[in-house]
């Protein structure tokens, strides 16, 4: 989908409308559970960037967390593959 | 209209990105030596590995198709270079403890920085972006990184049954 925007940017000349960055505002809007479900035309870009923000550095901490608690239970697992990929596909 | 092509897309690197991680994990596992007691340093450099582990892993599930996983690949790289470089030449000495994934945004006093700024400090190559890139890259990093945390959760409530 993305490729698909850029190929067009590239052929429209190398401009950037305002309505393009509005319209990629808002799909990043989608991914924020924070303000997901705030009409888009309430929340300006600069609150949009900000929460962006603070959700990628909460998925950091997130990674770090889980990757103290996996090295913690490391030494005394014994678990197949397959059974985890099968539970990840049941999600 | 693309809905289901984007869910197979994700369903997809998801099971690129788990697959890989996982072998990471059960190798390390393997080349732990059995009688070694873990003390906390063990557990404090495994967790370092396996975050490192997590974040190439989804580095290469993504592929070279990204601008930000392209950045990550290439930091790992240099990374790699630079440890075996080092190990050459001053072998037996302290590693350096390096971090793959920058968090610039202490370095840098956050007050004067527009938001933009900063969002480029915390994904990957962002710095080199011009502002459509940045948040087309942003849009993605974000949904490989919930990924990867759900993923990550999940063995590791796999783990503690």
């Amino acid at each position: 989908m993305s490729s698909r925007r850029s190929r067009s940017r590239q052929s429209g000349g190398s401009r950037i409308t305002d309505d393009q960055i509005n319209e990629l505002v808002s799909k990043l809007q989608q991914l924020l559970p924070e303000i997901r479900d705030r009409r888009s035309d309430k929340v300006s870009a600069a609150k949009v960037l900000q929460e962006t923000c603070s959700y990628i550095r909460s998925l950091h901490r997130e990674v770090d967390d889980l990757s103290e608690r996996l090295s913690e239970l490391l030494p005394t697992t014994d678990t197949a593959q397959a059974a985890i990929i099968r539970s990840l596909l049941m999600q | 209209m693309a809905t289901k092509g984007v869910t197979l897309n994700t369903n997809a690197r998801k099971i690129r990105f788990a697959r890989r991680f996982i072998s990471i994990l059960l190798k390390m596992r393997k080349t732990r030596s059995p009688c070694s007691s873990s003390s906390i340093e063990d557990v404090r450099k495994r967790s370092q590995r396996i975050k490192i582990a997590a974040y190439s892993s989804m580095a290469h599930a993504v592929g070279p198709r990204r601008a930000w996983s392209r950045a990550v690949l290439f930091k790992l790289r240099s990374r790699a270079r630079h440890q075996s470089m080092m190990k050459r030449r001053s072998f037996g000495l302290q590693k350096k403890r390096v971090v793959v994934v920058k968090n610039n945004n202490d370095i840098i006093p956050s007050g004067q920085l527009s938001q933009a700024d900063r969002l480029r400090q915390l994904v990957p190559g962002g710095k080199a972006m011009d502002m459509c890139s940045l948040l087309e890259e942003t849009a993605d990093y974000i949904s490989c990184l919930a990924t990867q945390v759900k993923v990550m959760q999940t063995i590791a409530d796999h783990f503690s049954k």
